[in-house]
């Protein structure tokens, strides 16, 4: 049915929207909010009680704090950010998707995905690359449901019937441009066996490559794509164009340009060659200016429509996102300084940073688009107008108790670890100290992540209660719009003839970003460059590595650092400053991004084996106020000594210096050390029987590495 | 070593190619329209039920 008219030459097509796979991604979006959130406050409760671990490996902080982060990010933000892409971009380009089959290949394979990292994270299968902890078999299913949904995209955009692109589009290519490249390039990884897999790079590679990756998760997940929405919801919300078009064209690109640069701002004072840490200060703090455009211009586009804060729920979970958005944007670069940095890094004032931005950007910006959304996608006014208000102030009050309670804490962390007396000293030389005297505030962050987590419920039953009142035998939303012409040259100069070519415009943008990535990259991975030739290392023994892999399996990284920094008070309290050589065979790399327990870098030698076996049983035995986990089952597991040589062979092939007989016995290696530090526990306690061959052994092998095995041939080449 | 100045290299003549790219857009008059696409974004929604209302208008015309 198409109706010809005067003005328009071209006959006008009916258009039926694909609301169904929206309505499907919202759902996904409560759903695994949800658990994320559920998931969250057990962290949080676990950092406040450690009893919360409840002696279940599965349920330990070092296991529950990736389940989070992946539950937050790729399944409450992901599944988001693919409803109001299909929401908004349908209706923007005036088409149905392009294929109904490849948007549900999108939608049940990404839920797939979040189901087996459900199951694979709590069981300790983990690459422990943060944001990235998902083993080999999973990597791959991302990249091919992530290839599905650009496929998908793209096609769209070539049948669309708007020539014009609008930002937001803008933001949704970015996006799914840089993640694809992002995901590929810092899951380069080597199996080992079904769950387990090595990454192709070490050391301060694989630090550069990761924090490249986890940065631009933050940026390309919970930024681009969010502005992109931003950019849609908050003028339809509140039905005033945007502030300034040309800003939006003018922030687009400088921040596509310039994110992908500012990576080694999370390796600032470490081992890392110091002019990629200045590249990466000097680029965050220029992030500044293109962040600033995108929270003035969301702001700015409600000029004129300020009443609405006062009586729309909706506008006030918008303008407060986009505040938080601002807010956590100014704190970024701040952080990025390196003498601030100095302070701050391994603190909570990063977890703090991190969750004003999520909860408050990505949280409120969602719970707006599912406010919006709903009663649109039902046809039917939210059930609740007072609820969604009650749902802001709880909410609005969490984040605030989270985000003051964990500034609080970082600073406090940051000040004692750097106090030093008259004499010189460390004023709080006992760690746990510094831990004991946040542990309140971790009862105030746990209170906040309870208050947000109630704001969701009471959208979960507002959401579920219009639903179950709307109308039934709902019809997808129908649009009318003339078809494009095919003539490109017809379409005008410039700008409009740029987004007309869209596919031009992906590869621009592509080759902006691969410019970015390569040049920081590629230098480091020749880092023998870097190494001091006095200095060298062994490779880790069959034991060490076993137990190497146990440490990475319980999340050890998650609150110990192993990187002392080039500053006075690290080097007080943990030894002298790590250096390249010390990680160069170490995949992945360790060097972790907070401390909630003392950096292990040099804790080889510090402490006899038997100390070792103790704390690990229960800390508290050694350490009266430790907030650890007790990890007894280490004492019970019995060491995997057979796939010692398969990782043995793989380490090889990646270039690790073993000979031919180390690989074909490094079964009857491991096994012989761990006979020598069993004998000696023995000796020590002959009730100790029980943990011969147990995994507590090879993790006491491979903390008794740590700083040891770099020597330096110094001592008599200094003196010359 | 030389793949660094291989690598550099080809990533300096992209950057050239791109901001080349930019340029000449930018002086074709890449923002000759700021106003309307702004506005139009605006006035997309047609829902279910103004279907018959909106194809009814087209027909007046």
């Amino acid at each position: 049915m198409s109706a010809g008219n005067g003005s328009n030459t071209a006959p006008v097509e009916k258009v039926i929207y694909d609301d169904q796979i929206v309505k499907m991604f919202i759902y996904a979006t409560i759903f695994w909010g949800a658990a994320a959130f559920l998931v969250g406050l057990l962290a949080a409760l676990q950092l406040a009680f450690w009893p919360a671990n409840m002696e279940l490996p599965w349920l330990t902080f070092g296991r529950i704090r990736p389940l989070h982060t992946n539950a937050a990010i790729f399944a409450f933000a992901g599944n988001i950010i693919f409803a109001g892409m299909y929401h908004s971009t349908q209706r923007l380009l005036k088409t149905r998707n392009y294929s109904d089959f490849l948007s549900r290949l999108h939608f049940w394979g990404w839920q797939l995905i979040i189901v087996g990292a459900l199951i694979t994270l709590p069981l300790g299968y983990t690459m422990s690359k943060e944001y990235a902890e998902l083993e080999w078999p999973l990597d791959i299913a991302i990249a091919v449901v992530w290839v599905v949904f650009a496929v998908n995209f793209f096609a769209t955009i070539a049948i669309r019937r708007v020539r014009h692109l609008y930002v937001a589009i803008w933001f949704y290519i970015a996006t799914i441009i840089t993640v694809a490249v992002l995901h590929i390039v810092n899951s380069i990884e080597i199996p080992v066996a079904f769950l387990k897999s090595y990454p192709v790079y070490a050391g301060v590679q694989d630090a550069l490559v990761q924090w490249w990756y986890g940065h631009n998760a933050v940026a390309f997940f919970l930024t681009t794509p969010f502005l992109g929405l931003m950019y849609y919801y908050v003028p339809k919300a509140a039905n005033r164009p945007i502030y300034s078009y040309k800003l939006s064209i003018v922030h687009f690109w400088s921040l596509v340009f310039i994110y992908i640069w500012a990576g080694p701002h999370h390796l600032l004072n470490s081992a890392l060659p110091d002019w990629a840490q200045t590249v990466g200060m000097v680029f965050s703090v220029m992030l500044w200016a293109p962040s600033w455009g995108g929270m003035i211009n969301g702001l700015l586009t409600l000029r004129g429509a300020w009443h609405k804060l006062r009586t729309d729920p909706i506008i006030k979970f918008l303008a407060v996102a986009v505040t938080f958005y601002g807010m956590s944007t100014f704190e970024g670069p701040l952080l990025s300084i390196k003498s601030v940095n100095s302070l701050a890094h391994y603190t909570d004032w990063i977890i703090g940073h991190v969750h004003g931005g999520t909860l408050g950007w990505n949280g409120f910006l969602t719970f707006g688009i599912i406010y919006y959304v709903v009663p649109k996608l039902w046809n039917n006014k939210m059930w609740s107008h007072r609820l969604m208000n009650w749902h802001f102030w709880i909410g609005l009050l969490g984040i605030l108790l989270y985000y003051i309670s964990m500034w609080a804490s970082g600073i406090t962390q940051g000040l004692m670890w750097q106090a030093i007396n008259e004499n010189g000293q460390l004023v709080y030389p006992d760690f746990v100290e510094t831990v004991m005297r946040i542990v309140p505030l971790y009862w105030v962050r746990f209170s906040g992540g309870a208050l947000f987590l109630t704001g969701f419920v009471m959208l979960i039953v507002n959401v579920w209660m219009t639903i179950r009142h709307a109308p039934k035998n709902q019809k997808d939303a129908v649009a009318e719009a003339a078809p494009l012409k095919t003539d490109v040259t017809a379409i005008g100069q410039g700008h409009r003839k740029l987004e007309a070519l869209s596919l031009v415009f992906t590869v621009l943008l592509f080759i902006a970003i691969a410019i970015g990535s390569i040049i920081e990259i590629i230098p480091t991975l020749s880092i023998y460059k870097y190494l001091p030739s006095s200095q060298k290392t062994e490779p880790y023994t069959p034991l060490q590595l076993a137990g190497r892999d146990i440490y990475i399996r319980e999340g050890c990284y998650v609150c110990h650092s192993q990187m002392i920094r080039k500053l006075p008070f690290d080097v007080l309290r943990f030894g002298p400053p790590s250096t390249i050589a010390e990680s160069m065979y170490d995949r992945p790399f360790q060097w972790g991004s907070k401390r909630t327990g003392p950096d292990l870098a040099r804790v080889g030698g510090k402490y006899p084996d038997m100390w070792h076996l103790r704390h690990m049983i229960n800390p508290r035995d050694i350490t009266p106020n430790s907030i650890m986990p007790s990890y007894p089952w280490l004492a019970a597991n019995k060491i995997d000594y057979h796939i010692l040589r398969k990782k043995f062979s793989v380490m090889k092939m990646l270039g690790v210096p073993y000979n031919e007989d180390q690989v074909a016995n490094a079964d009857i290696i491991a096994e012989k050390q761990a006979e020598e530090i069993y004998d000696d526990l023995l000796s020590q306690d002959p009730s100790l029987t029980s943990v011969k061959d147990t995994e507590v052994i090879a993790i006491i092998a491979y903390l008794q590495s740590l700083g040891k095995r770099t020597t330096t041939e110094g001592a008599t080449t200094s003196n010359r | 070593m030389n793949i660094i100045f291989l690598t550099l290299g080809v990533s300096i003549f992209i950057a050239i190619v791109f901001l080349a790219a930019f340029i000449w857009a930018t002086g074709k008059g890449q923002y000759d329209d700021l106003e309307t696409p702004s506005h139009r974004m605006l006035l997309d929604d047609y829902e279910t039920k103004t279907e018959n209302k909106q194809v009814k208008e087209d027909k007046d015309k």
